[in-house]
């Protein structure tokens, strides 16, 4: 049945989060200012409370999906900040890639560890085919060399999934994974990036000068190169389907801030927010905002739509795209209008406004970029391959 | 529990209607526009399909299925994409029917629902759009006040769908503060019928003006009865039906735009290959499916009895906005060939302007 109303299960999960996100967010404007300081593993008010994920046992089957409260609770952290957290969950993207690539042993090896994943290089972004860094087989022992950036989780992670080609002549097939853990000779953490937003987020810069790993630790094993098609490559881009959604909730959920810091500034300006009337009857000012309300709002049910089929078990690539196109166009919208109708007021470092509106930049660009999402959603829409539209 | 599952029999009714859609409706639509003229043989067949009858109480000789809002969203998307003119054309019956089926008095039901459960077509229209300047349907000029045990009527209401034949119209007005509706009968001492609007679009559907010149109806003339109704809800209602409308259109565009520039080609390749064209085709399908899914949200609240203004005026204003730029873009992938008659974009671009200005009218 076609349903937009979390259950009363789903409702206390989320009114924890959101009581969390309320403490979570007296922090925002401290770790944003102090760059280099980490926020703690685990709040001083989250002591000997439990991590909301535990409140999933117990769930009927008349409860949303996991997929979906994923999403939920995603966007429900970071309504009170990006960064912050009452207890920093483990796992990283890396983890994702291990999950749906790695062998049984592999898993058994890394399960519990945070895997950061670096894909990114200075000289390739959105096309993983061009990644340089190398990996070479010498005895039982692969040798990697490159460098990577913008890794998520890079300074605290304990290991790496790092994309590395085994042999550039083969292109995107000689594309491999590989998982380094901290402390491997010739593995450097180089810096900790400083961005425009997301400040206190672990952003890291990765340098490997001739870093040997064990054989063993190709991620899913199999070190043939498939001299045409790219079955290797899509393999490694099957972990995206959940992770472009969620970093759509990611951004919603900070989009989501903005306007409700928005709405009490104007109603307590005395603009009456009222929705039956006609589209010409309210202020000017007052049709904007909702404007940008509707535009969260489908932006939401985007990803909600990509995660309810994954739910389902059935094939989200497209949707993931919508949604990651969607929001990540949505949410700029949506807090440079806020600065826009609070004016002055709205671009004062005393509100967390100005910095949810740096914040929220990222969500058009990592996990694929909107020019990416589209050229995936025009090649699906058109049948068309890599080669035919590019 | 959040979900987009459609149940089986949704689905069935989504595949059968996007066949009639496509068989019947399409192959009708230019030459409906065109001579201004509705199809009678359309509209017979449309009936047979029970789109009216179906949710009518087994009382009043109806199929007695559950309201569906969701279902009739669903449907009205699919009879959209085959022409907006028809499908109003088709629903305007079931618009009225649902309205005294949500908040008529059983009095009112009675005398009204069997009139749509019988052989033939049988129109009765909701009167809700007025011609003034930046219209606002929650504050209608159209006025009612008492008299006697009953009311006095007097406004102006137009694009009153099927104003040619329709037997009975809802006139949504004000009264004493808030709002109302009231069935005016056809033959109302003081009501006025234009002839047929000449319209940009949807020039197959008859529509007329409606001019109620102190019209005096009966207490029982009041939708609700002494209690009156919610008319927000039936406002909430029409606006998700009317974004419903607007889901087809632009799908229909975008369906239509996609085989043409992958056959189109300009400098050894299809336009599509190039980014230009193809990043509009996939903000077009972006926005086709955002916009379907506000219109099954705010139908899914009002099949629940959930407040759904909010999320109705999100449906319906987003649709407004995306639907026109959808059928903008459509032309554009087009060229040339966008602004010649021989194709439909053209006439779902003047659709697409024509619905998004619309209040009332349909019902889901």
């Amino acid at each position: 049945m076609i349903d937009f109303e979390p259950t009363e299960g789903d409702q206390k999960i989320l009114d924890q989060v959101r009581a969390e996100a309320l403490i979570c967010r007296n922090y925002a404007r401290y770790y944003d200012e102090h760059e280099h300081e980490f926020p703690p593993e685990e709040l001083e008010e989250a002591k000997g409370k439990p991590n909301v994920y535990t409140m999933f046992a117990g769930r009927s089957e008349s409860d949303s999906g996991i997929g979906i409260m994923s999403m939920l609770i995603s966007a429900g952290q970071t309504w009170g900040d990006y960064s912050v957290r009452m207890h920093r969950g483990t796992g990283g993207l890396g983890n994702a890639a291990l999950r749906a690539a790695g062998t049984p042993e592999q898993n058994e090896k890394w399960g519990e560890t945070t895997l950061a994943m670096a894909i990114t290089e200075p000289g390739c972004g959105s096309d993983p085919s061009m990644v340089q860094t190398t990996a070479v087989l010498d005895g039982d022992e692969w040798v990697i060399n490159g460098e990577k950036i913008f890794v998520t989780t890079g300074c605290r992670c304990d290991g790496v999934v790092v994309w590395a080609t085994v042999d550039k002549s083969a292109g995107r097939a000689a594309i491999k994974s590989f998982l380094i853990e901290k402390g491997t000779p010739g593995f450097v953490v180089a810096q900790k990036e400083k961005k425009l937003g997301i400040r206190a987020d672990d952003t890291a810069a990765f340098v490997f000068s001739d870093c040997r790993i064990p054989r063993g630790n190709l991620l899913g094993g199999n070190e043939e190169v498939q001299q045409k098609g790219s079955g290797g490559f899509k393999g490694v881009m099957k972990t995206f389907n959940m992770t472009r959604p969620g970093v759509a909730a990611i951004g919603i959920g900070m989009a989501e801030a903005a306007l409700d810091f928005t709405r009490d500034c104007l109603t307590e300006a005395g603009f009456e927010i009222t929705y039956g009337g006609g589209l010409h009857s309210a202020p000017a000012v007052v049709d904007k905002f909702q404007r940008l309300e509707a535009k969260y709002e489908a932006a939401m049910l985007t990803i909600l739509r990509a995660a309810w089929l994954s739910d389902e078990g059935e094939a989200n690539n497209t949707e993931a795209s919508v949604c990651k196109a969607k929001t990540g166009e949505a949410v700029r919208q949506i807090t440079q209008g806020c600065i826009e109708i609070l004016g002055p007021m709205g671009i004062s470092r005393e509100h967390l406004l100005e910095k949810w509106f740096r914040d929220v930049r990222i969500t058009d660009i990592y996990e694929g970029t909107g020019e990416i999402q589209r050229m995936i959603i025009a090649r699906s829409l058109l049948g068309y391959t890599r080669k035919e539209l590019n | 529990m959040i979900s987009f599952k459609l149940e089986e029999e949704q689905q069935i009714a989504r595949d059968a209607l996007r066949e009639f859609a496509d068989q019947v409706m399409r192959p009708i639509a230019r030459e409906c526009d065109e001579e201004e003229k509705l199809s009678e043989e359309f509209l017979a067949q449309s009936w047979e399909l029970g789109l009216v009858s179906t949710q009518i109480p087994e009382a009043y000789g109806g199929g007695g299925e559950e309201r569906s809002p969701i279902t009739n969203a669903i449907i009205l998307e699919e009879l959209a994409w085959g022409d907006v003119a028809l499908a109003i054309a088709a629903l305007t019956p079931a618009a009225f029917a649902y309205a005294i089926v949500d908040h008529g008095t059983d009095d009112q039901k009675q005398a009204y629902l069997p009139l749509f459960c019988g052989d033939s077509y049988h129109a009765a229209a909701l009167a809700v759009n007025e011609p003034t300047v930046a219209f606002d349907p929650s504050i209608p000029r159209t006025v009612a006040e008492a008299k006697g045990d009953g009311f006095v009527i007097s406004g102006v209401k137009s694009f009153v769908a099927m104003g040619d034949r329709a037997s009975h119209f809802l006139v949504v007005a004000r009264n004493n503060g808030g709002l109302d509706a009231f069935i005016v009968p056809r033959d109302a001492e003081g009501l006025a019928i234009s002839k047929n609007e000449e319209n940009l679009g949807l020039r197959g559907l008859p529509t007329a003006t409606l001019e109620l010149e102190r019209v005096e109806l009966p207490a029982s003339a009041r939708l609700g009865g002494e209690a009156g109704s919610d008319v927000r809800q039936l406002l909430d209602n029409s606006r998700t039906a009317l974004a419903a409308a607007m889901v087809g259109v632009s799908r229909a565009v975008l369906e239509f735009a996609v085989p043409y520039a992958k056959e189109r080609e300009a400098f050894d390749q299809a336009i599509a290959q190039k980014q230009g064209i193809a990043f509009k085709l996939a903000n077009m399908h972006i926005e086709t499916e955002s916009t379907r899914w506000l219109v099954w949200k705010a139908a899914a609240q009002l099949e629940q009895g959930i407040d759904a203004t909010r999320s109705a005026h999100f449906a319906r204003g987003y649709a407004a906005e995306q639907s026109m730029w959808i059928a903008d873009q459509g032309v554009q992938v087009l060229g040339g060939h966008g602004f010649i008659r021989d194709h439909l974009i053209e006439l779902w671009f003047r659709s697409a302007r024509t619905i998004s200005v619309l209040e009332g009218t349909l019902g889901i």
